[in-house]
């Protein structure tokens, strides 16, 4: 069984060298064909990996590829762990990256266009992007098949590197190049924490390998621990708020979620796979995958779901006033994993990984077709000169709605059955924080609604397209993109169905997730729990439904019937409008105290302490000091034989002087 | 096989009458004195493979050992000896050197023969230092370094030379005329220079305050320690690619392996008496020099900033164990923080050597080091642009690079000494990334600046192999740092051992 693990997670590496070393003289074709025959292998072995899981005919696999380092008692290694978590993300990380391979074949296909002529750098570029997107699925598997914190470290910040490759593909775009430096640096802020959460264990546990630290967590429960002077912490506390700020820059949380929005400067499959589906969601699986640790820490938990449930609602408000299709879509992703982390926040990982899946198919596939739409407009983003595109991109047209109900939560779709389930287990859940929560989430239902059909009535009806220059242009994109189209549309419709039953209330996830007895919220619903028809049936009753339903009506009554009302009300809350439009000032404020604040304590440092006080006091001070006393003693080397034979003549008169006194 | 063979003074000595030999053929055959420096480079290399394969990890004892008396008058011997400590820092240099021989092939016009030749001595002179057991060789070699590394910033360095020849001269023999104190003073004790009957010597707490003091202000000035570094941005800026290469990978590791042949092991009282004093230093140079290096103008001196940076995780790592011993976890953290510390300095051998030749190939072909002349250099130099990034992240510390790893043990190290030592390292994470890629924004990304970066034409095979080899292995040892670890596992073992009984 291990053969097969090493090839999901080595078949896209080998791809991704063979394109990025020799795509130049292999070519275009050879390189989209290598890249993508790595990752559909690596998607056929995920899917027959989560067959077996779903057959039991296999076990939880945990063991050991070789052993990176032993230092002081510490083994590290690097080793796989596959048990029913890791087996639904690989499926979901190869499946999706490989639509989004095939997807590229057709988006990329005139990248030249995008560099300047004389660019060696564009010159390759096509077989460049497949090469990073492999690379990426590769780094993406080792984080979610480790067994341990270094080698998840690894890929978290493998994935980290990758996405600042690709969010500065086009590296001749200043914007691009800002962007993907702001989004690594940000994500290291993050990270910062994650290290010492890391080293945290480390240190409390003597072991980075999960199943030991599993182990050990329950006696370490009631650890208490000095961080400032006396004050105490419990350890679990510090750990899972340590390790959560790692997974506050990686899945984009509010205050560290300032990156996710410039990343849409990489290529549109990018912001698909990457910045949407897969990666963003690591913080997701990381806590999912920490259960053990998180139970343990009411405190850590109510921080994940007062974070999870700010980013949640306030950033879903950023999306309505977005004019770039993609921009709303990526903030619309910022909300998401904001339910994701509530989900978490209450003990109901099931339903955050549930989410996690459904997410990544609905997301991925509105990313897509926004890349389909922007290929039709000839890269043009703004969907205020859109319109009317329905008749023009039929496929695009079906599949974007099908994502789009799936991300409102309407009955039957995907989306519908997780979020629900989100909803409820906050209601639930007694936890600190979960009032809170909740009305953000159930508020938040009702501004998804809303900028998603904003969105979509704005790009696809009325009539249109608004922009003159695009009309006449606008076409269906070719099959290697509407295929994957309607590849995501499959599970964004009828996933959740199929499976809320057994990976929430069932007990697929039984000896994976852990959830403390008082915790238990899933459990709860469990026993109303009567397969996935009545589930929907109930949930059309429920409030959730309702502000759903009224979002889209907004959304309908005034983006297809009065469009002036949308005027009115920006003037009306030109404040609030302001606020959103300026995204609550986050870019603003980060760049002057981080960026600005950083740069002015670099110079101070560096004039007054290196150049001033070290050098120009000290180093060079002391050397003028002793230049100085070389003058006034070369002024006595007159050379004169009477001034030395004066200077021996008081000095034998001091010294007989001296011995007389004394 | 190698057991009959002097391995040590055949790494020692080979380069070294090499060097003698070509500087003597003159510079008119620049050829063939490139060929011959080369050639001696690789067979030096060869021969200090020897060292590695014929290693015993099993025992701390010095291995590879000649010993023969020298100037009896004084009891002072020629003695070589290696262990896990020194063995990685000597493979190091000979590694280096020969990239440091390539690098300079064409570049360098004037006196070529000379050029190389002092190279080669500079070579010799620094396995020296690594592989002598006998405290009066040890310092020969120490300040024999000086002349060679004098020349080359001296003749090859740019215009502000003078300046920072004197001042790396009398900052680095300022440091060393204290220690030979130190050293004659344990002569007298212990009746001979062997260093390691320094180490069993019995000496009080005020000898071993006032020995320490001495040496630290020798191995701090090497380092560089915060404050006193203000000579290594300087050197660097005057000093050839080759010589800043040297100077990075190499000269600044004889600072930290100092400390743990003389200054741990034979003042351990006092080392623990001032472990503040040195794990304050350490983290003013993580802290601190990470900003300054974010302002810099000057690609080279960003670079020897952020080496200032780097190596303060050296001697965080070394001084933490004290702190260590005396809380109440498993002891593991001082074994992982010293080996993290001497994987820091393999790893920031390759790193800073590999980016202090990426500034080399830009200068080579523009005349420049501002970063402000650069921009979009990727989009004519892309296969550059791909190394020079990979190198970035490997000073970033990225995860799979030899620049993690070390970083990673110190940080985990220090956690287990206090909570703060470890949130102030940590912030390399941020501050590292930060001045590394904005330089790289601003030099590799972007649309072509100017006419000379637009005319510029992307690296030869000569430049590729020797990056290209750095580059392999900065990944090696990324992500398979148990060979090394292993070397070095029962010396440092030993060390702390020694370390954790006390001399009073």
């Amino acid at each position: 069984m291990d053969t097969i693990y090493l090839i999901i997670v080595l078949a896209p590496l080998v791809g991704s060298i063979i394109a990025g070393f020799w795509g130049g003289r292999i070519g275009r074709a050879w390189s989209h064909w290598v890249t993508t025959a790595g990752v559909g292998l690596s998607t056929l072995l995920s899917f027959y990996v989560l067959y077996r899981f779903l057959a039991g005919s296999t076990e939880v696999y945990n063991a050991t590829v070789y052993s990176w380092m032993v230092s002081g008692g510490f083994r590290f290694e690097v080793g796989f762990l596959v048990d029913q978590l890791t087996a639904v993300m690989i499926s979901v990380v190869t499946f999706v990256s490989f639509c989004v391979h095939v997807y590229t074949i057709g988006y990329m296909a005139h990248d030249e266009e995008n560099w300047p002529d004389d660019s060696l750098a564009g010159r390759n570029s096509y077989q460049r992007f497949f090469s990073y997107i492999s690379l990426f699925t590769f780094s993406m598997l080792m984080l979610v098949m480790a067994n341990n914190f270094v080698q998840l470290f690894f890929g978290w910040e493998a994935v980290g590197l990758v996405s600042y490759l690709l969010i500065g593909f086009w590296s001749v775009r200043p914007t691009a190049v800002f962007a993907n430096l702001k989004a690594f640096l940000v994500n290291r802020v993050g990270d910062f924490g994650f290290i010492l959460g890391i080293a945290a264990v480390a240190m409390y546990f003597g072991s980075l390998d999960y199943a030991q630290v599993f182990a050990r967590a329950p006696q370490l429960a009631d650890v208490q621990v000095a961080v400032w002077g006396d004050s105490q912490w419990s350890l679990m506390s510090l750990i899972g708020i340590l390790l959560f700020i790692g997974a506050m820059g990686k899945s984009a949380q509010v205050p560290l979620h300032v990156w996710l929005p410039d990343s849409m400067e990489g290529p549109t499959p990018i912001s698909a796979l990457i910045h949407a589906a897969t990666m963003v969601t690591a913080g997701v699986f990381m806590v999912a995958r920490m259960s053990p640790l998180y139970e343990l820490s009411e405190t850590a938990l109510s921080f994940v779901l007062v974070i999870g449930a700010t980013t949640a609602f306030f950033m879903g408000l950023i999306g309505i006033v977005q004019n770039d299709i993609k921009r709303v879509v990526a903030y619309s992703t910022l909300s998401q994993l904001g339910y994701m982390m509530v989900a978490l926040g209450v003990s109901a990982y099931a339903a955050g990984i549930f989410h996690l899946m459904t997410h990544a198919f609905f997301k991925a596939l509105l990313f897509l077709a926004a890349g389909s739409v922007i290929i039709g407009m000839h890269h043009d983003q703004d969907i205020r000169n859109m319109g009317g595109l329905k008749k023009y991109m039929p496929v695009t047209y079906w599949t974007s709605l099908i994502g789009s109900l799936a991300l409102i939560g309407f009955p039957g779709f995907s989306g519908f059955f997780s979020k629900d389930a989100i909803i409820e287990s906050v209601h639930a859940s007694s936890i600190a924080g979960s009032g809170y929560a909740y009305l953000m989430v159930v508020a938040g239902v009702f501004v998804t609604a809303l900028y998603t059909f904003r969105m979509f009535f704005l790009v696809f009806h009325g009539e249109g397209p608004r922009d003159a220059h695009a009309k006449g242009h606008v076409k269906e994109s070719p099959k290697v993109v509407t295929i994957p189209l309607i590849l995501l549309a499959i599970p964004s419709i009828g996933i959740g169905y199929f499976t809320i039953g057994d990976m929430l209330f069932g007990d697929w996830f039984k000896d994976v997730l852990y959830v403390a007895p008082a915790h238990a919220v899933l459990e709860i619903m469990g026993e109303e729990f009567h397969g996935a028809w009545t589930f929907m049936l109930h949930g059309m009753t429920g409030l959730p439904f309702i502000l759903a339903m009224a979002g889209l009506a907004t959304a309908a009554f005034i983006y297809l019937k009065r469009p002036s009302i949308a005027h009115d009300i920006k003037t009306r809350f030109d404040l609030l409008y302001l606020a959103l439009d300026r995204k609550y000032w986050f870019d603003e404020l980060y760049q002057l105290v981080f960026a600005g604040g950083g740069r002015a304590i670099g110079r101070l440092f560096w004039s007054l302490g290196d150049r001033f006080v070290i050098d120009g006091v000290i180093i060079n001070g002391s050397a003028r000091a002793v230049g100085r006393m070389a003058d006034w003693v070369r002024t006595i080397q007159t050379g004169y034989l009477f001034h030395y034979a004066i200077a021996m003549i008081l000095g034998l008169l001091v010294l007989l002087t001296w011995y007389v006194i004394v | 096989m190698f057991a009959d063979l002097p391995i040590l003074s055949l790494t020692i000595w080979l380069p070294i009458i090499g060097g003698m030999l070509v500087f003597a053929s003159g510079n008119q055959a620049a050829n063939a004195s490139r060929w011959t420096a080369l050639t001696v480079a690789i067979l030096t290399f060869v021969v200090s493979l020897a060292l590695w394969a014929g290693f015993d990890t099993s025992t701390a004892q010095m291995q590879f050992v000649e010993r023969t008396s020298w100037i009896a008058l004084f009891d002072i011997e020629y003695y070589l000896g290696v262990d896990g400590i020194s063995m990685p820092l000597i493979i190091l240099t000979t590694f280096i050197s020969i990239f440091v021989i390539i690098a300079g092939w064409e570049v360098v016009q004037y006196r070529p023969a000379s050029y190389m030749a002092a190279f080669l001595i500079m070579e010799g002179v620094m396995v020296g230092v690594f592989s002598a057991l006998d405290a009066m060789l040890f310092y020969v070699f120490w300040e024999a370094m000086l002349i060679p590394m004098f020349l080359i910033i001296g003749i090859w360095g740019g215009p502000n030379r003078v300046y920072a020849t004197i001042k790396f001269f009398l900052y680095t023999f300022f440091g060393s005329v204290f220690m030979l104190v130190a050293l004659i003073y344990m002569y007298f004790q212990a009746g001979s220079f062997d260093i390691l009957a320094f180490h069993d010597l019995k000496l009080g707490l005020t000898e071993q305050i006032l020995i320490f003091v001495a040496f630290l202000l020798a191995f701090a000035v090497k380092v560089p320690m915060w404050p006193v570094h203000t000579w290594l941005p300087d050197a660097h800026v005057e000093a050839p690619t080759g010589g800043s290469v040297i100077l990075a990978a190499i000269m600044l590791k004889i600072g930290g392996y100092g400390f743990l042949r003389f200054s741990l092991p034979i003042t351990p009282d006092a080392s623990q008496q001032l472990d503040w004093l040195i794990i304050t230093m350490s983290l003013i140079a993580v802290v601190y020099i990470g900003f300054v290096a974010l302002v810099q103008q000057d690609m080279k001196k960003l670079i020897a900033y952020s080496s200032i940076a780097h190596m303060g995780f050296v001697t965080l790592g070394f001084f933490i164990v004290f702190m260590i011993f005396a809380g109440d976890s498993a002891s593991g953290g001082a074994t992982l923080g010293v080996e993290g510390g001497m994987v820091q300095m393999v790893s920031h051998g390759f790193i800073s050597a590999a980016m202090f030749l990426c500034v080399g190939v830009l200068y080579d072909r523009m005349h420049s080091r501002q970063i402000a002349d650069y921009g979009g250099v990727a989009n004519t130099m892309p296969l550059f642009a791909g190394l020079m990034v990979f190198f970035a992240m490997a000073n970033a510390g990225l995860p799979g690079t030899s620049g993690f790893v070390g970083e990673f043990m110190v940080i985990l190290a220090s956690f287990q000494a206090d909570f703060w030592f470890a949130f102030l390292a940590a912030t390399t994470l941020i501050l590292g990334a930060a001045y590394t890629l904005w330089m790289v924004k601003r030099v590799i990304f972007g649309v072509v600046a100017n006419e000379r970066v637009a005319a510029l034409k992307d690296i030869g095979s000569r430049e590729f192999f020797v990056l290209g080899s750095l580059a392999l292995a900065v990944l090696a040892l990324g992500l398979w740092p148990a060979p090394l670890v292993e070397v070095m596992d029962a010396s440092i073992v030993n060390l702390l051992k020694h370390l954790a009984v006390s001399k009073l």
